[in-house]
């Protein structure tokens, strides 16, 4: 029980403190609309395109939303050495992680729906399977954040943090097949999606809105949880050698 | 998460602190080398070191941010290389830095420490409250922590540090880059806490500041402690000396073995910035200092009796300038 009052009052602090800020809430809203908009731009098509383009766009809003604000709550935090306060409370390392991580989980959802929402005033989502695309969204947060995280753990500067998450974050969006089949890839980048979490992901979705994933959900739920706990180890093996020397 | 009530009573035999054979090296550097000491528990121990000397990099290790090649740690009985956690419930910790979270008022901050250690909402309410009150923040409550003057910030941070009333304190450097003032007043907050029953680990290269506030003082050089000792027997040398400072236009060290050959019941220290000291079983004869210095060509600017203190006694152990210790440590990002 104990446990949980550090837990629950890291995560409010959290939220006051990043993610209700103005300027982050903005960033769940202009991302997704941008993207609609630029796509539209694009194709010139009109709105039967909405569902095939959706969960490109959902993934992204998580990806971004999540990614960029570990880089505050979780490198920043190191950097001021606020985050020593942490590692010298009585909280399991691995807990103290989960909590710091649960914002930005929670974060990167509220985000999803900022395009699922503009697409239901567009489109009928009533033939959507929202019994895989909710569990969907809820891992891809869960695995943006962690991929965040250990991005974060890596490094000790906020601006190394955002940039190495580039690297990650700006290739994905072409090789996840978010917004074009992995199959019109060439052939030697093909291996290169399959081994980015962001790829199983965004196959539910697409099976979840439009019917069109192209691996079994089972697979794809699989190997995003099988990423959530590399991505985790990964981070606490991180922060123990790097963070207590 | 350990109950603190099923560790050891306060007042038991057990030490609040053992330490044996602690060592840490990063890279090619031994930070520190072999450790081993006591603090019993309710004492305010000092850790004094120069610059680099290893005195945050134990500090760490006995916190827990920092994990020890060798050696063992037990605080309160607890054994922290098996129990950290259990261990780091008995502990408050304050950094050298004022790490608290600049966009949380006052009180905020103090309510979410103690959520940090699991304690309810009301009681979390009444002793932020508490602590705000005895370290005079009151008025600054539901200020942002961000906006607080170096001293404000340093008392909340003190304040974050014994927020679950632990049995001991850690303070690194607790009073450097603070006004005459907000020292004082702080020195006053911790030796009212020590008064209370916490036994307090204090590190600090302002020397008259361990002399003032503890009773038992370990000197650390190169990662390896050359001396523990209480203050009264570290002073015990120094019973009946009498000491006098003189101050000379130039490096004082070319003059150390003439005045050492002239007057040999005199004892000289001299450094390079000007100063010599002469120290005496009896009176200092000051005269004919003078009057032999100048003989040399060397012009006496000043001449002062010095009350014998820790500081002397800092010098003979380690063979450091206190000056230039005081100068190392206030370069940016000086931090032993």
């Amino acid at each position: 029980m104990k446990r949980w009052i550090a837990i629950w009052n890291i995560l409010k602090k959290d939220m006051k403190a990043y993610y209700l800020k103005p300027p982050n809430i903005s960033w769940g809203l202009i991302f997704p609309l941008a993207w609609t908009g630029m796509y539209f731009i694009r194709s010139g098509g009109g709105l039967e395109g909405v569902l095939e383009l959706l969960p490109g766009v959902t993934a992204i809003s998580i990806l971004f939303g999540t990614t960029s604000m570990l880089a505050v709550t979780v490198t920043f935090e190191k950097k001021n050495r606020s985050f020593d306060r942490l590692l010298l409370s009585p909280i399991p390392l691995e807990l103290l992680m989960l909590a710091k991580t649960a914002g930005a989980i929670l974060f990167g959802i509220v985000n999803s729906f900022v395009p699922i929402l503009i697409a239901a005033f567009l489109t009928d989502l009533s033939g959507a399977a929202w019994s895989a695309a909710v569990p969907a969204i809820l891992l891809c947060a869960v695995v943006s954040t962690l991929l965040g995280l250990s991005i974060a753990t890596a490094v000790s500067e906020v601006f190394e943090a955002q940039t190495i998450s580039n690297f990650f974050r700006f290739p994905m969006l072409f090789l996840c097949g978010l917004f074009f089949p992995i199959e019109q890839l060439p052939v030697f980048l093909r291996p290169l999606s399959y081994a980015l979490p962001l790829t199983y992901g965004a196959d539910i979705l697409h099976g979840a809105f439009s019917g069109a994933n192209v691996m079994s959900y089972a697979l794809d739920f699989s190997i995003l949880v099988l990423f959530c706990a590399a991505l985790f180890a990964l981070s606490l093996f991180s922060i123990r050698r790097r963070w207590i020397l | 998460m350990s109950n603190p009530d099923k560790a050891e009573p306060r007042y038991t035999t057990t030490p609040a602190i053992a330490v044996e054979g602690l060592s840490k090296r990063f890279g090619s550097v031994q930070a520190v080398a072999g450790v081993d000491f006591e603090v019993s528990r309710g004492e305010f121990f000092g850790f004094l070191g120069p610059n680099g000397a290893g005195k945050t990099t134990t500090i760490n290790m006995l916190t827990g941010l920092a994990r020890p090649d060798a050696g063992t740690i037990c605080i309160a009985g607890v054994d922290y290389t098996k129990q950290p956690k259990a261990a780091q419930r008995l502990i408050g910790v304050v950094g050298d830095e004022s790490n608290l979270y600049p966009e949380l008022t006052g009180f905020e901050n103090l309510c979410f420490c103690a959520a940090l250690y699991g304690m309810r909402k009301k009681k979390r309410l009444a002793r932020a409250g508490e602590l705000l009150e005895m370290f005079g923040l009151k008025e600054a409550a539901d200020r942002k922590f961000g906006g607080y003057s170096r001293g404000m910030k340093r008392k909340l941070t003190i304040a974050a540090g014994i927020i679950h009333d632990p049995q001991i304190l850690f303070l690194d450097e607790p009073t450097t880059g603070l006004d005459v003032a907000s020292a004082r007043q702080i020195r006053q907050l911790i030796a009212d806490l020590h008064r209370a029953g916490t036994t307090i680990f204090l590190t600090t290269h302002y020397i008259e500041e361990a002399e003032r506030l503890c009773e038992r003082i370990a000197f650390i050089v190169d990662g390896r402690i050359i001396r523990t000792d209480t203050i009264a027997s570290l002073l015990q040398p120094l019973q009946g000396k009498q000491v006098m400072l003189f101050e000379v236009e130039r490096d004082g060290r070319t003059l150390c073995g003439k005045l050492a050959a002239a007057f040999d019941n005199l004892a000289f220290d001299a450094f390079s910035d000007g100063r010599i000291r002469a120290e005496a079983a009896g009176p200092v004869p000051v005269g004919p200092l003078v009057r032999f210095i100048e003989e040399q060509g060397v012009t006496v600017l000043e001449a002062r009796r010095q009350q014998p203190s820790l500081e002397d006694i800092f010098v003979k152990i380690t063979g450091i300038e206190t000056d230039a210790l005081q100068r190392e440590k206030e370069k940016p990002g000086g931090s032993a």
